[in-house]
């Protein structure tokens, strides 16, 4: 549990300092406090905020913002599934409650944990801080205006990634089949990145799956 | 205003209904081991590919070399086993560092 507290307090951190951002650049960009708030408490996706709120500041309309958002979120069904054991089970309210948890890294740490007991533990454990954190940042951020500066000189977005590739390198290290699967469909979503719509490459990466499912069938 | 309301309460709807399909799929369509093998694949697959873009992207266009860099000293840390926290900061720590130094 320390362990897992330690690193998801890391990953906290990071959140809330991104969250300050957010909040600062949408009432920056002339959003009402209010608007930045309630958007993170009822969207919860960070990536899917950001671009909702440059669409909307881009001029572009409140449809193509929620489209933007929602294209980018289509990757949250696919991760639901893959926790769903851990939330599933476990009476109306978790359900209800967990499904809203359901984000990269939280997923991610899930994932990264063995045993059936510390996943369901991961997953709650990181969600429920994770959901305070942004919160709390978003919160902050929009209140007080663009206290931090630029986070990009913080090297923060080259941590997000960071955490992934902690979080992920066991399962790939471990399975040839799925670092095959991997690679090809990472490849996929580089490789189409500067032609489609954001949130399309990530979908498109899961062609990666079609060499999974032939080694396994031929195994 | 109202209009911006729409937007929140349309982005909130349908991705709330995406988190759904897990849990709400769940004990009520029998899945064969092998389907549910490849949805935790394909988990794996979606991450990766989500640090991939991530390191190396912003907004369709290339991100620069300061990132990709942080996040590659942040894999080979993790290759070597380093804890987590230390991956991590590595990573930010080498890009930081980069920027400061004048890289994009």
């Amino acid at each position: 549990m320390a362990p897992l507290v330690r690193d998801s307090a890391l990953v906290w951190l990071a959140s809330g300092v991104v969250g300050v951002s957010f909040g600062a650049i949408a009432v920056a960009g002339g959003l009402p406090v209010w608007v930045p708030v309630l958007m993170s408490l009822i969207v919860y996706a960070g990536s899917a905020q950001f671009s909702a709120v440059g669409v909307l500041l881009a001029g572009g309309g409140p449809v193509a913002a929620a489209a933007t958002g929602l294209l980018l979120n289509t990757r949250t069904a696919a991760f639901s599934l893959a926790v769903a054991d851990v939330i599933g089970g476990r009476g109306r309210l978790a359900r209800f409650l967990g499904a809203h948890l359901v984000t990269d890294e939280t997923v991610a740490f899930t994932l990264a944990q063995t045993d059936p007991v510390r996943r369901r533990a991961a997953f709650w454990v990181n969600g429920l801080g994770l959901f305070a954190a942004w919160n709390t940042g978003v919160l902050a951020g929009a209140l007080a205006g663009s206290a931090l500066g630029d986070t990009a000189a913080y090297g923060l977005d080259a941590a997000f990634p960071a955490v992934l590739v902690a979080l992920v390198l066991p399962a790939l290290r471990e399975d040839a089949g799925i670092r095959q699967a991997a690679v090809l469909g990472a490849a996929v979503a580089l490789a189409v990145t500067p032609a489609v719509p954001a949130g399309v490459p990530v979908l498109l990466a899961l062609a990666g799956l079609l060499v999974y499912g032939r080694k396994r069938a031929t195994a | 205003m109202s209009a911006t309301v729409a937007m929140m309460l349309a982005l909130a709807v349908g991705t709330y209904a995406f988190r759904l399909v897990g849990p709400v799929l769940y004990g009520r369509v029998e899945l064969r081991p092998k389907v549910r093998e490849s949805m935790s694949a394909g988990a794996i697959v979606l991450l990766a590919a989500l640090l991939a873009t991530g390191a190396m992207t912003e907004g369709g266009d290339f991100a620069g070399w300061a990132r990709p860099v942080g996040v590659v000293v942040g894999g080979v840390l993790a290759w070597r086993r380093a804890p987590f926290v230390v991956v991590v900061l590595g990573a930010a720590v080498t890009t930081a560092v980069l920027r400061a130094a004048g890289a994009g």
